[in-house]
């Protein structure tokens, strides 16, 4: 048996999240004394994934497989699965990986468990733990299946570089026509902008900045650190901003090393969205507003004044330590 | 064109979260329960099926007579009838295996499920069905047309959205977007009133096995009070966040 990962690929390289999950199933297996097998879509070099742990790489390429189509991605991922007789099947959080994971786990059996928080609490019953109750809650989840499917949190366990020999194999997996079912026509993504899911830090506001006018300061704050923009609910209901920016309990899920919230009062279905989250910075008028009882570092004041002495600070900041 | 729609019931976005009995089980005391709102968003979508294109909705839940007045405000809201499956719910593959023996029956075109309910926030439960069942799949989805047996779904992605096209029968993971906020129904007194004399057929569960348990229950920790820097001293958080807290 070895561990098999599905290791996402765009733009040119590995995502973050597969790097992670390649640290995590190595951590795995070497406590289970077993190996660590990644597969790839149309990846270009692999050899990253080496720095890693990871042992083999089960390369796909395939022209049919240039977009992202759940149900063949998923055949694939299962093909590989059952031809290293693979255990446990790790998969991340981001948006297709969701897509790919009730799938995947169907076609293998399998108990799958998302949101996985960190290495498994137990092998034997095989337990994990795992968010809940939109981050208000954890589970300690047992899967009874002999495959286990695991969704791995983002940015719970970390990158960790632990060098392997890896070997790499052509892997051509049979495709049905019904893989092929949906088909994309058009994708449209906001270029030149981090996305929340890809995001390190996320600067978030709320109705506290009284206009949709006055987001320029929080656009540039986000530039300065590198980071996406997201909103509170109110502000997305009211169109102020658009609804992928909304993060939440029934919006985006936040889980980045930095939160900021601007004038963000800290509504508990708020709080749920974004309390993965590592470091939260709360800025606001209101020393009593909620948000300030979760928060790590906290500013009372006025954002209007705050935000562009910030922005000059850590231009400046940014100045010393490039 | 015939549509079912998915409904958990689940406790309310404002509730507080408790364990009971060795924290080995959620405490329902106090809690109110709600329409999953993913699965909100795919009913009020499928009643505008039913207002624009004499599409009849099917509302359907896996779950003990307890939850039959969510069903009832889903029917209240505007479905035609309900279904209940009588079982208490043990993990996503149990529920996926129920939703899918109804679906085999009913001949439906479109199925929609909240892509994740609020309390466990699996995850599973579409995927699993269109593997159980075969059909095409659309997860994420924040915009659905149909046209004859031919469909065309907006999906979220990480950082922007996807058209796709597909045909039916469909699966749809339904989320925030496929009707905004302001599109959700709250339901009107004549509603209430129809929706006690519709049909409600209760199924007995197929024989299904589960591959997950929740065996025990946490809370986050408590969290450390937050450190205060003043308005006037923003280089005090600049050094906070880069030597303490080591994120810039």
């Amino acid at each position: 048996m070895s561990i098999v990962l599905y290791a996402e690929f765009a733009e040119g390289k590995f995502k973050k999240v597969a790097l992670e999950l390649a640290s995590y199933a190595k951590k795995i297996a070497e406590s289970l004394g077993t190996t660590v097998t990644a597969v790839t879509i149309n990846a270009g070099d692999v050899s990253e994934l080496s720095k890693y742990g990871v042992d083999k790489v089960l390369q796909v390429t395939n022209d049919k497989l240039a977009g992202f189509t759940a149900k063949a991605y998923a055949d694939v991922i299962k093909q590989a699965a059952e031809k290293e007789n693979a255990q446990l099947v790790l998969l991340s959080s981001t948006t297709d990986s969701m897509y790919l994971s009730g799938l995947v786990a169907l076609a293998l059996n399998a108990g799958f468990a998302s949101n996985v928080t960190g290495l498994p609490v137990s092998i034997a019953p095989f337990q994990v733990k795992r968010t809940a109750f939109s981050n208000k809650a954890f589970t300690i989840t047992e899967i009874s299946t002999p495959i286990k499917v695991l969704g791995l949190a983002k940015n719970s366990y970390g990158i960790f570089e632990n060098a392997s020999t890896l070997t790499q194999e052509a892997f051509n997996p049979s495709l049905a026509d019904a893989d092929f079912g949906v088909k994309v026509t058009g994708i449209e993504k906001a270029s030149g902008k981090v996305s929340i899911a890809d995001a390190d830090i996320v600067v978030s506001a709320g109705r506290g900045l009284k206009s949709p006018d006055n987001w320029g300061m929080i656009e540039e704050l986000a530039s300065v650190l590198g980071a996406a923009t997201a909103c509170s609910k109110p502000v997305s209901d009211l169109g102020w901003r658009p609804h992928g920016e909304h993060v939440g309990q029934t919006g985006k899920p936040v889980a980045t090393n930095l939160y900021i919230a601007i004038g963000i009062s800290g509504a508990i279905q708020h709080i749920a969205g974004i309390n993965s989250s590592k470091i939260k910075v709360v800025i606001n008028s209101d020393p009593e507003a909620p948000f300030f009882k979760v928060a790590d570092y906290g500013v009372v004041g006025d954002a209007f004044e705050i935000v562009p002495e910030l922005i000059q600070k850590l231009k400046a900041f940014k100045a010393q330590h490039a | 064109m015939k549509i079912l729609v998915c409904i958990s019931h689940v406790p309310d976005t404002t509730s507080k979260i408790n364990f009971i009995n060795d924290d080995s089980q959620f405490d329902t005391n106090g809690v109110q329960y709600v329409i999953n709102p993913n699965d909100e968003f795919g009913l009020t979508r499928a009643i505008w099926f039913q207002e624009q294109q004499g599409a009849t909705v099917t509302v359907i839940n896996v779950g003990g007579p307890e939850t039959e007045p969510t069903l009832r405000k889903a029917l209240a809201i505007g479905a035609n009838e309900a279904i209940r499956v009588n079982a208490t719910p043990t993990d996503g593959f149990f529920v996926a295996k129920q939703l899918a023996e109804v679906i085999k029956n009913g001949s439906y075109d479109i199925i929609i499920a909240g892509k994740e309910s609020l309390d466990y926030n699996g995850g599973m439960v579409p995927g699993m069905l269109a593997g159980i069942v075969g059909y095409n799949f659309v997860n994420s989805c924040t915009g659905l047309t149909v046209d004859g047996t031919n469909a065309t779904a907006i999906r979220e992605i990480d950082g922007g959205k996807e058209t796709l096209t597909t045909s039916l029968p469909l699966i749809i993971g339904s989320q925030k977007g496929l009707v905004e906020e302001k599109d959700l129904r709250i339901p009107n007194m004549r509603g209430i009133m129809t929706a006690r004399t519709k049909v409600l057929t209760v199924l007995e569960p197929i024989e299904a096995g589960q591959t997950t348990k929740a065996v025990k229950f946490e809370k986050p920790a408590p969290k450390s009070a937050v450190k205060l820097v003043a308005a006037d001293n923003l280089d005090e958080l600049i050094n906070l966040l880069h030597n303490e807290a080591k994120v810039i």
